[in-house]
């Protein structure tokens, strides 16, 4: 049988200690038994160990980064184009979102698809707007407070008790045990990330994460629970095991008919020693351990593709439970011309 | 009083213990694996103690009670399912 070829673009190819999804989701196209997929790294940084995996990923140009904004990246992106033909495009990076859907309809243009959320899907799960999203839909939610100045701290410090969570706008979360810990993280993402910064209550148990693909007229076309065995201090699973729940499946299914989700996302909850289930982020992109999902009978990425190409497909029902992953870390061993050749032209 | 275990754990004969609904994972010995299958099967905490009886030289009284210790923590870590007066 003739396989027939697409070209994919994909972010997200890093992976320091919290490693982004691009990998991951490059080995589940790679699944294929119908597309032969070129694969197009699309990269901020010349050390992302995705560009130098040349078995997965074919190709990689370093893109501006979002704050240059929508038309340099139209511009970067336009020069790819004409020399890879890259019939759709994967982000796996929150912060790139909004320039990539502003561009949607002139991405088109030169041939380039997105299977993504609109903006206003992407504001209402926002790390700052979760916590309204979640009370109008019946989610349970740790307590939260958005700040936006120093003084405030005081105020919420005394009604949410210690340890208090404080996050980023965009990124990072830290558990703070003191005043003194609070004002300097407060600080610290304030600088990297702006305001408001949100404090969220702790809440111990186990966490659970979903990761799931919405077709954009609110059906689930999959679903995959995960229980995360070991967490890093940056709060990353680094193993994990598929579980079997019907209620985590339900939080899938309901989020997506209630927001008409379309794309991949990451749902991360946790399960107090009560029973009781909190919400406490979406993310709008599929998470860094997709592949397991893959390997417990729902390859999401390659469903995903599809879906932009516009070929039919039929929502996964079932997967295999007991199906791990654990991380490791692998010194990839390169040479510095190919470095040289990332760094001073841009692509290798 | 009937115990029951819930019917998605997995078992195997190595006494490794799958709960695929939270993720959880433990080994027991070959006694415990076998009273999980017991449990699991239906039958009734004192058949389980006659079986133990048999094959362990102890007093009746104190498998009944380390059976029931046992129970409990399964209890504890939700993997009973019910229990019928």
């Amino acid at each position: 049988m003739k396989m027939r070829e697409i070209c994919v673009g994909i972010t997200g190819l890093n992976a320091i200690d919290s490693p982004g999804p691009g990998v991951s989701v490059i080995r589940c196209l790679h699944e294929s038994e119908d597309i032969r997929f070129r694969t197009i790294g699309l990269v901020y940084e010349t050390l992302e160990p995705g560009i130098y995996m040349h078995e997965l990923v074919h190709k990689s140009y370093q893109i501006p980064y979002p704050s240059a904004g929508t038309e340099q990246l139209l511009k970067r992106l336009s020069y790819i184009q004409e020399r890879e033909h890259m019939d759709l495009i994967i982000p796996n990076f929150d912060a790139e979102l909004w320039n990539l859907i502003k561009l949607q309809p002139r991405l088109r243009k030169i041939g380039i698809r997105l299977f993504l959320p609109d903006l206003n899907q992407i504001d209402k799960i926002s790390k700052i707007n979760l916590f309204d999203f979640a009370s109008s839909n019946d989610f349970r939610i740790p307590k939260s407070k958005k700040i936006n100045a120093q003084e405030e701290l005081d105020k919420y410090e005394k009604e949410i008790p210690y340890p208090i969570v404080i996050k980023g706008k965009y990124y990072e979360a830290y558990i703070t045990y003191n005043k003194e810990q609070l004002i300097y993280y407060y600080h610290k993402l304030n600088a990297k990330w702006g305001l408001p910064i949100i404090l969220q209550e702790f809440i111990t148990g186990n966490e659970i994460v979903i990761a799931g693909l919405g077709d954009g007229h609110g059906n689930t076309m999959g679903a995959v629970p995960l229980r995360k065995l070991y967490i890093t201090d940056k709060g990353k699973g680094w193993a994990g095991v598929v579980i079997e729940d019907k209620e985590y499946l339900e939080i899938a299914r309901k989020f997506i008919e209630s927001i008409q989700w379309k794309g991949g996302f990451e749902i991360e909850l946790k399960r107090n020693d009560e029973g009781e289930l909190y919400l406490l982020e979406i993310n709008p992109r599929f998470p860094a351990w997709i592949y397991a999902a893959a390997a417990a009978g729902q390859n999401m990425p390659l469903m995903m593709v599809r879906m932009a190409m516009g070929n039919e497909v039929v929502a996964y029902k079932g997967y295999e439970t007991g199906k791990m992953f654990i991380r490791y870390s692998w010194d990839h061993i390169t040479d510095i011309s190919e470095f040289q050749q990332i760094s001073t032209l841009g692509e290798l | 009083m009937a115990v029951k275990l819930k019917k998605n754990i997995a078992l195997s004969e190595s006494g490794f213990v799958f709960d695929p609904s939270t993720g959880d994972s433990f080994s027991v010995n070959g006694t415990g694996i076998k009273i999980l299958e017991y449990l699991k099967s239906g039958i009734a905490e004192a058949d389980i103690v006659e079986y133990l009886c048999e094959h362990f030289d102890a007093d009746k009284k104190l498998i009944r009670e380390d059976l029931d210790d046992f129970i409990n923590h399964l209890k504890q870590l939700k993997m009973i399912v019910h229990e019928n007066a």
